[in-house]
């Protein structure tokens, strides 16, 4: 079992490392993220108070966009010299080089997140710092639920013709259950109303849907890779 | 003998119809609050049924794929799925046109309807990654894997009325707990309909697993010749 983890960390922090040499998935999908809020700003008025109601679903829209960059990138990485070959014919249980992939599209999509929210507060006018541990929680439970299912769907797609076009057209769909508790969560951590009650609900969904497709990932990812 | 018992089996599912539809339309009455559009549920919930069936089968298939690695069973999960669509788009459609008569709106994006078409869209997707992918077992492999995922959408969908308060009418069938909601009469004739339905959807798919096989057969000779 520790064998297991320390070789999906050994993954997590090969993927990361290589990205932050290049920085190519971050800076494109930072870069993007940028514009899309851009865009949004010429969509509706960013100054009015009807904004902050729906700033939840804004920021995980730039979060879901620029998110399909960064996971497309976690199994097409390995394409150049059959690096991908290598990995499942190395001693790593596929689980495992799953796992730490996912790990490091965590890792990835929460720096993207983290450089977003500011960018966001300062253009929209949102004070964003009210509610920081509920903020906290709906972005790591979401995160996870994006690199999960992500980097699934990454691997699914890597051999397709185009794969940058499949992607997403899997993922989103499929990410909506979470993306509804997220919106929910963060709509009010940003609008800093208690979250309580009925609201709660969205906190089990998203613990819920964690779990349930981690381990569904887990179990077939074998079928996956390993061809 | 297959041929044969398949064009029974269509016959008999378009003579069932025709007997449905008349009795629908001309012995049961007009229902108090709604009138004559609550006629459309006799497709639409049967509709969805058959497609609920058929993501199902899909499903199953795609599990066994997985465990035995049967190439048929993968073409059971594409044919069920592709068939699944068209009884899922009648769903869509019947009830689009009933709230556009009884709420005045084709579309209310409440849990339901748009778990309805969150299922239609990912089967969709799984027919474009399947075409996206040449080598058969590997085809195969990743839809079937794919097939499993998606199938959490059909099970929200169907779930929806009971977890959220929809704009979407609650359980009114017994088999959900909701004894008495319904005449038994309209609720007999709903099972009654989708009989017609689930004939034609096995038509359909064995129809569609035969292509499959002889796409296959033609693959197998056409590398023969290439080999020779």
């Amino acid at each position: 079992m520790i064998r297991f983890f320390r070789l999906s960390f050994a993954i997590a922090a090969k993927d990361i490392q290589s990205e932050w040499r290049t920085k190519e998935a971050l800076n494109s999908a930072c870069s993007f993220s940028i514009v899309v809020l851009l865009m949004f700003s010429f969509a509706f008025d960013p100054g009015a108070e009807s904004t902050k109601e729906f700033a939840g679903g804004l920021l995980w829209l730039v979060f879901m966009f620029a998110g399909s960059l960064i996971v497309n990138r976690s199994f097409s990485r390995e394409l150049p010299n059959d690096c991908l070959d290598v990995l499942i014919a190395s001693p790593v249980p596929p689980a495992a080089l799953f796992l730490g992939k996912a790990f490091a599209c965590f890792v990835l999509l929460m720096i993207i997140e983290l450089i977003s929210i500011p960018v966001f507060g300062i253009f929209y006018n949102i004070t964003w710092w009210r509610q920081p541990a509920w903020l906290a929680v709906a972005l790591g439970l979401t995160t996870w639920a994006m690199s999960v299912i992500g980097s699934l769907f990454s691997a699914l797609t890597v051999n397709l013709r185009l794969r940058e076009l499949m992607l997403p057209m899997l993922l989103y769909p499929m990410l909506i259950p979470a993306l509804m508790g997220a919106i929910r969560l963060t709509s009010l951590a940003l609008a800093n109303e208690p979250i309580a009650g009925e609201d709660l609900v969205w906190l089990k969904v998203l613990v819920a849907f964690d779990i349930i497709f981690t381990s569904l990932s887990l179990a077939l990812v074998d079928f996956v890779l390993v061809r | 003998m297959r041929d044969k018992l398949l064009t029974a089996t269509a016959a008999l599912a378009g003579i069932m119809l025709v007997w449905n539809l008349k009795i629908i339309l001309t012995v049961l009455p007009d229902e108090v609050a709604q009138g004559a559009i609550y006629r459309i549920m006799f497709f639409h919930i049967p509709g969805f049924f058959t497609a609920g069936v058929c993501y199902i089968v899909a499903m199953l298939a795609s599990i066994y794929y997985l465990w035995k690695k049967d190439l048929r069973a993968d073409a059971l999960a594409m044919a069920a799925t592709e068939v699944a669509l068209p009884f899922a788009a009648v769903n869509l459609i019947t009830g689009m046109i009933w709230g556009r008569i009884i709420w005045g709106i084709w579309w209310a994006w409440d849990p339901r309807l748009t778990w309805a078409l969150i299922s239609w869209l990912v089967y969709f997707g799984y027919l474009m990654l399947r075409k996206a992918i040449d080598d058969p077992s590997e085809r195969a492999n990743i839809s079937a894997v794919a097939n499993i995922f998606f199938f959490s959408s059909v099970a929200i969908t169907w779930k929806a009325i009971v977890w959220w308060r929809t704009q979407h009418p609650g359980p009114v069938l017994s088999i959900r707990g909701a004894d008495g909601k319904l005449d038994a009469g309209v609720e007999r004739m709903i099972y009654q309909n989708w009989i017609p339905l689930l004939l034609l959807a096995i038509v359909f798919i064995s129809i569609r697993i035969r292509q499959e096989r002889a796409l296959r057969e033609l693959d197998a000779m056409r590398r023969w010749a290439h080999a020779g």
